[in-house]
């Protein structure tokens, strides 16, 4: 029934820390917290797939002494998409952490709720 | 209990056990760092006041109309999210054991990277060889998410009403009279390690197809240096030779570089002709044909990228 | 290996090429590169469409020296050339409709910026139809996320930024979602092109291994692309999103970027999971479902807002709604229809927005009802264009609305019968609450009012602006009535398609 859920424990970290992070990034009415739980979720979603390129006792994907055996390193695929994704979550970031502050500017709170409410108000 | 000794506030044993408590600081009013004087007109203090109070108001209406609604939606949520969590645990048991070599992963895919990458790329780096050779399209969408976030945060925080300025140059203002202006310590150590900082980003950034590292890295290693710098001596001082014209010239010019060289590659490979561009001696740093000066592109995009987040995070304008 | 068949990959480096040469221009210049951008995109669209119709077969197109399991690579059949031509048409008749707002609503400052979002978004849209690479995929959402969250605040008003903030949240939800499913799929097969992955997910599903992780991928796939393009119970985001931006960036916010997600999700259907096996792993019936909510939810909310914008957008959720319809139906039939309706609700909103934008200019920029009673009678042209929108959203024949309803209601009897008395039922009703909103709407654009209420109040509309309206009607029009070459374009290129 568990299969491979305790070797796999890196998985089941990076699903847990996943959950862990949309559910702040969903429920948390404060911008900052918000941000802080999309970054969790960003970085669980790159320590699962960083966690599939790993073999056991392999070198990290960089040639040494001429050594062109693929059983040796690690596979490298993972590592390239992590970098690729790892930027993509950057700029992502910034950009949110820039709509926070201008959310600030415009209404003088980080908190989502009060600022639905602001507007609510100004429609009327 | 006898009378409080009138010589005794501001004495030295007054102060010891006020330092003692935690409520004396003996630096108080003889540094650069005096927190801001309330320096409101009667006017902006009332309306600070009405602000307050009409926070306070929407507090209340916050608990009151979104209270039931937000209880809801939570239980809701939590629900979900204990959903997820065994689902994808239930998933996760089934997939194949962590660092096992035989599992799918590993196939003829990585075989060739690995086997023949330092043949095909002339990259030591295996990973470095693939994103910018074997997947390189890949890597030049992700330079354009960053530009596409420097734009965005462009547009954001960039000033451009005039009373924005304003507000902004008060902010700025309250945020210097916290933040150590002309400090010695810090710029003594920035004369240092701005050098140093900046010669090991390009060193990352050279050294990307031989040793762990890239453009990335590196970038974000110059960026960094940018900002000590800039944290250092002030914006006036870094404005000097990273200002906008050469932030834009940096950007355009190594992103338009990437694109005819990876064009060039791609219209190349499709149509099978022949590349004029050689892999040269792996391990030398003018080897592994594009790849170097792929590196450098990105790298410059990357510092500049970093830097003029920070600077527009900071003052609104770069 | 002919000239012709470099134009995809042509199309994708120029509309890339032009966001970067933009940055140091000034707006003026901007705007020219994107417009000339645009328009050669379709052209050599066009040639590529030709191409792959004379020929009928589609080709790879390696992006480097290596072949499939090891380098990037796209791919290009009839359907993603017609789709290819229609995205960059849409693109380029809303940008011109909605031109002299984008002079008026932003400052001189962000102005080039707009138009480099916009190359970006191109780029992304034609990347995303193309692509063979799964990767390459989640690289170009972000692209196109990031850039419509630039679209969506780029008058930076407050109002803008909550909708920004949430559409980003609820994006940046689906993209991980995304990325979890494709790291799945890359653990179990070891591939990330989208052919050999098929062949290896085949292989797997032929001996019976990893049934939960390819069910689970199946549907974070489903829920992840569903969440981005606005599926029903995610649709929280699009009323804001849309409602509020410059007219422009809402006609190309609802009528191709979530499209750009719709068709990638039919193509990783096509092209990596097999048509055949969602439909067995039932997913396609909580797509159907979500699909009829979506169509009567979102009517149902159209018609209880006051503001003629925000009904367009909640009439994207109903649209979007029927476009999963189709998809959840499981037969071939119901893809073609949705794929139809991809275009043909591109067509439809993009005119509906641009000529709100129009019969609010001539109202006080107002776009409640109250103020726009007799705007049809301002704003000749426009109270003409939203006429048309409106009357093709109903599904008057002669218009494109029609052609759609007709596919759909036709592929509904290929489907199961159940599904087939539902999915008649779900139409009939959505098409009832689509007349009563969209009736409603233009019996007060033309509600009768005093003659001096009849001059209008506010600027007119430039001659540029009037080229995009006409050439969005045109586009109806010639849908409406010559909908057969599509057609049959859709269908050959969705049989070659897996």
């Amino acid at each position: 029934m568990l299969g491979n859920l305790l070797t796999n424990y890196e998985d089941v970290a990076a699903v847990i820390l996943f959950v862990i992070g949309m559910g702040n990034l969903l429920l948390q009415s404060n911008l900052v917290k918000k941000i802080i739980g999309l970054d969790i979720m960003d970085s669980a979603v790159y320590l699962f797939l960083a966690s599939k390129g790993y073999i056991e006792g392999g070198a990290s994907p960089i040639y040494v002494d001429g050594i062109m055996d693929a059983s040796y390193y690690i596979n490298p695929i993972p590592a390239g998409l992590v970098l690729t994704g790892i930027v993509v979550s950057v700029s992502v970031s910034a950009l949110m952490m820039a709509l926070t502050i201008c959310l600030y500017r415009e209404y003088h709170t980080l908190n989502l709720d009060e600022i639905m409410l602001k507007l609510g108000k100004e429609e009327m | 209990m006898s009378k409080p000794n009138p010589n005794y506030k501001g004495s030295a044993w007054d102060k010891f056990t006020r330092w003692a408590k935690g409520t004396y600081d003996p630096a108080d009013g003889k540094l650069e760092s005096t927190p801001p004087k309330d320096r409101l007109s009667p006017g902006e203090r009332a309306e600070r006041m009405l602000r307050e109070y009409d926070q306070s108001r929407f507090e209340e209406g916050v608990a009151k109309e979104i209270g039931a609604f937000q209880i809801i939606s939570r239980i809701f949520f939590v629900l979900m999210a204990v959903f997820m969590v065994v689902v994808l645990l239930y998933t996760v048991s089934f997939l194949p054991a962590f660092g096992d070599p035989n599992s799918p992963v590993n196939n003829e895919v990585s075989q060739r990277y690995i086997e023949q990458g330092l043949e095909e790329t002339g990259a030591v780096n295996i990973v470095t060889g693939m994103i910018l050779d074997y997947r390189a399209f890949d890597t030049f969408g992700e330079s354009c998410v960053l530009f596409v976030a420097m734009c965005c945060v462009t547009i954001l925080l960039r000033a451009d009403k005039k009373n924005e300025i304003r507000l902004r140059v008060r902010e700025e203002h309250e945020m210097l009279e916290y933040e150590p202006q002309e400090d010695n310590i810090l710029q003594q150590a920035a004369r240092i390690l701005v050098p140093l900082i900046v010669i090991f980003g390009i060193y990352v950034v050279l050294n990307g197809h031989i040793s762990p590292g890239g453009g990335f890295s590196g970038g974000a290693i110059i960026g960094t240096g940018l900002i000590l710098h800039l944290t250092a001596f002030g914006v006036g001082r870094t404005r000097r030779f990273m200002n906008e014209r050469v932030i834009k010239t940096l950007t355009v010019c190594a992103l338009t570089f990437y694109c005819f060289a990876k064009s060039y590659s791609f219209y190349t490979g499709a149509n099978h002709l022949e590349s004029i561009i050689t892999t040269g001696t792996p391990g030398a740093i003018l080897s592994a044909g594009l790849i170097v000066y792929l590196n450098i592109c990105v790298g410059i995009v990357v510092a500049c990228t970093m830097y003029s987040f920070y600077i527009l995070f900071r003052r609104g304008a770069i | 290996m002919t000239l012709v068949q470099n134009f995809p990959f042509f199309c994708i480096i120029l509309s890339m090429f032009s966001a970067i040469i933009s940055f140091p221009m000034n707006h003026r210049w901007a705007m020219r590169v994107h417009l000339i951008m645009v328009t050669v995109v379709l052209a050599l669209s066009l040639c590529v469409l030709g191409y792959t119709a004379s020929t009928g077969e589609s080709y790879t197109f390696m992006m480097g020296h290596f072949p499939a399991p090891w380098g990037n690579e796209i791919r290009i059949g009839v359907l993603e050339a017609l789709m290819a031509v229609f995205f960059s048409l849409i693109m380029l008749l809303s940008v011109l409709g909605g031109l002299a707002h984008i002079g008026r609503e932003l400052k001189n400052s962000r102005k080039n910026l707009f138009f480099i979002l916009l190359d970006l978004l191109m780029s992304s849209l034609l990347a995303l139809i193309y692509t063979n690479d799964l990767f390459t995929a989640y690289v170009f959402i972000e692209i196109n996320t990031i850039s419509a969250c630039g679209l969506i605040m780029i008058k930076k008003e407050g109002r803008t930024y909550v909708s920004a903030l949430r559409y980003m949240v609820m994006s940046l939800v689906g993209s991980s979602l995304f990325l979890i499913a494709l790291t799945l799929l890359y653990t179990i097969t070891g591939q990330l092109l989208m052919t050999p992955a098929k062949e290896a997910l085949a292989e797997l599903v032929a001996a019976g291994e990893y049934e939960v992780p390819i069910l689970v991928i199946i549907s974070l796939v489903t829920v992840g692309l569903g969440i981005k393009s606005g599926l029903y119970p995610f649709h929280t985001w699009i009323p804001d999103a849309y409602g509020y931006t410059t007219p422009s960036a809402s006609a190309i916010l609802s009528s191709l970027v979530s499209k750009g997600y719709l068709f990638l999700l039919i193509k990783i259907f096509y092209r990596v999971l097999d048509f055949e096996f969602v439909v067995s792993s039932q997913v396609v019936n909580l797509l159907f479902m979500l699909g009829i909510l979506g169509m009567i939810m979102g009517s149902w909310l159209a018609i209880k807002t006051q503001n003629i914008r925000r009904m367009a957008a909640f009439s994207s959720v109903a649209q979007i709604g029927y476009i999963y319809m189709g998809i959840g139906l499981g037969t071939t039939a119901g893809v073609v229809a949705a794929l139809f309706h991809i275009i043909s609700h591109g067509a439809m909103k993009s005119l509906l927005f641009i000529s709100i934008s129009g019969l609010s200019e001539v109202s006080d920029d107002k776009s409640d009802f109250e103020s726009l009673k007799g705007a049809g009678f301002r704003n000749k042209l426009a109270g003409v264009a939203y006429t048309v929108g409106a009357m093709s959203m109903i599904g008057m024949p002669l218009l494109t609305g029609f052609i759609s309803k007709y596919l759909f209601a036709s592929a509904a009897t290929t489907a199961l019968q159940g599904k087939m008395v539902i999915a008649w039922i779900a139409l009939a009703i959505s098409t009832i609450l689509n007349t009563v909103y969209f009736m409603g709407s233009v019996l007060t654009i033309y509600h009768s009012v005093p003659a001096e209420q009849r001059k209008p109040h506010g600027m007119m509309p430039s001659r540029v602006e009037s080229v995009g309206t006409v050439g969005l009607i045109a586009l109806n029009v010639g849908l409406g009535v010559a909908a057969t070459p599509v057609i049959q374009a859709i269908q050959t290129g969705l049989a070659i398609f897996g």
